[in-house]
């Protein structure tokens, strides 16, 4: 469904990918895992349209993304939830949820998805008239995670949900986004918590220095020897 | 009298100034260029109605565009720098603007009388309102009736999608942008917009004066601007409204009797503003306790 070829993405001079070429499936949750500085964020970054790659392409379903923008990519389907919970802090937690339909006209089915979300979510029902600032962490990433549902996304880009967050709110977190999937949004998950990620993915891939350097199934992933030493302790 | 309608417009048009930089400071930009602004509508409104002799409503509505067009096309530059780095480039336009009028001469002989700005000697003979026999009372409603159109449609506009927009991209531009919003889009919108409402400040300003030179549009006058906003506080524009009021009306006007002294009153206020109150003066509190207030007030009607 989502597919990225040969993805040039530079700072300046310096080159963050190098050639990345990756596929989201249809109905999947696809992960891309790899130590800080690999080249993650930017690629999530490339695929939202906030960066502008230098070159290669990125296809949803055979459409070019290159080059529209934000906007225009949200419009499209895909919508990124950015690492660190970045919620407006001092918006009301209804008003973060509103903001996440932002690009969306379709003013009466809004309040269906927001009532859904609610269902979804009754911590945030509890919370909505209160600013996104007082909400905990975990607190915070489920609204992350709701305001990009409010775009209706076909895929969801999760940079690094797990950072931050104690282990039994990260695994809160991959519960919900495994129901998510399962109610058929693609997933492309970015991840450092290879035991999470090898848990809940499709189809894995390792990036380092801006390239990929390892794809398949997290059977596969497991068995690789080199990966097992540097990513699982094991 | 006479006094109190001066004051009144003086306080009007501040309001205005202060607004123009309300809205850039709702995207999370500082601006010092609404000094420029300013200018640009005063002098553009001025040669309107002097030179070219318009009447004043198509001549503030042509000076309020030209100030917009000018902060559209500065929008783009400016806006690829943001905090220190912005307020320092907009003090820069300021600073060129002034400059330009500083030696702008365009002398006309009008009615037998030469008219027209004349570099250093100021732009003089702004007399719109006196020729045509506007009463002190009719200038200060004209000016209020401006103060409350650009008031209700930022009061408006925050209700609605757009103000939530850019106060989207004032809170987090990341996060505005993962949720799909055009942050250079936003932000150049809001600065031309806040263009056009200081260009009407601005021509609004020339023609209550009826003299404008280079020496009214410096820092001082973009400093004021931002400070409003500051000191009232980004929730509502009541909050610029009630600044102006404190500043001009109180701090300016209402202890004169301390001559200069009353500059570092102003520092003095704005220091302790940000220490005591960060949201300014008509923050979240203040609006809870204010209508905490009236609901007790309310309750106690029927037994008093």
């Amino acid at each position: 469904m989502l597919r990225v070829e040969n993805l040039v993405t530079a700072y300046g001079k310096i080159k963050a990918l190098r050639g990345v070429t990756l596929e989201a499936r249809e109905g999947e949750v696809t992960c891309l895992l790899g130590p800080n500085g690999a080249g993650k964020t930017t690629t999530m970054f490339s695929i939202a349209g906030i960066l502008r790659p230098t070159s290669g392409d990125i296809t949803l379903d055979g459409e070019s993304l290159r080059g529209l923008g934000a906007a225009r990519v949200v419009g499209k389907g895909v919508a990124l939830v950015p690492e660190n919970r970045l919620v407006f802090p001092q918006m009301t937690v209804s008003d973060n949820l509103h903001a996440g339909a932002f690009s969306r006209r379709d003013d009466r089915k809004r309040q269906r998805d927001m009532e859904k979300i609610y269902q979804r979510f009754p911590v945030l029902r509890e919370r909505s008239r209160q600013p996104a600032g007082t909400l905990s962490g975990g607190e915070q990433q489920m609204l992350a995670i709701a305001r990009a549902l409010m775009a209706r996304p076909r895929i969801l880009l999760m940079d690094e949900p797990s950072i931050g967050l104690a282990p039994i709110i990260v695994a809160e977190i991959f519960r919900i986004i495994a129901e998510i999937n399962r109610e058929g949004v693609s997933i492309l998950l970015v991840e450092q918590n290879a035991r999470m990620a090898l848990k809940f993915a499709h189809r894995l891939y390792l990036i380092q220095q801006g390239e990929i350097t390892f794809s398949g199934t997290p059977d596969e992933l497991g068995q690789d020897e080199v990966i097992q030493r540097s990513y699982l302790g094991g | 009298m006479e006094f109190y309608f001066g004051l009144a417009q003086i306080i009007g048009i501040h309001v205005i100034l202060g607004l123009s930089a309300y809205v850039l400071m709702l995207t999370g930009q500082l601006s010092l260029a609404q000094a420029g602004f300013f200018a640009i509508g005063a002098y553009s409104a001025g040669i309107l109605t002097v030179l070219f002799q318009f009447h004043i409503v198509p001549a503030l509505i042509i000076a309020s565009l030209v100030a917009g067009l000018f902060a559209f096309l500065i929008g783009f530059p400016a806006l690829r720098v943001r905090g220190l780095m912005l307020v320092v480039a907009t003090i820069a336009f300021s600073e060129v603007v002034r400059l330009f009028f500083f030696n702008l001469s365009w002398r006309k002989t009008i009615d037998g009388i030469e008219a027209g700005p004349d570099s250093t000697n100021g732009f003089r003979e702004i007399r719109f309102f006196a020729a045509n026999g506007w009463e002190p009372y009719q200038v200060t409603l004209f000016v209020w009736l401006f103060v409350a159109l650009v008031m209700f449609l930022i009061w408006w506009s925050d209700r609605a999608r757009s103000g939530a927009v850019l106060r989207a991209v004032g809170e987090d531009e990341l996060a505005a942008h993962s949720v799909g919003i055009n942050i250079t889009a936003v932000k150049v919108a809001a600065m031309t917009a806040g263009g056009m409402i200081a260009g009407i400040g601005g021509a609004l300003y020339a023609h209550t004066a009826t003299y404008v030179d280079h020496l009214t549009f410096t820092i001082l006058l973009g400093t004021f601007a931002i400070a409003y906003p500051i000191l009232g506080g980004l929730r509502s524009v009541f909050g610029t409204l009630l600044a102006v009021v404190l500043i001009q009306g109180v701090l300016v006007e209402g202890l004169r009797a301390l001559g200069d002294w009353r500059n570092i009153l102003f520092g003095v206020i704005i220091i302790l503003t940000m220490n005591l109150k960060p949201g300014g003066l008509f923050d979240t509190q203040t609006v809870q306790a204010l209508r905490k207030g009236l609901a007790f007030r309310d309750k106690g009607a029927p037994n008093a």
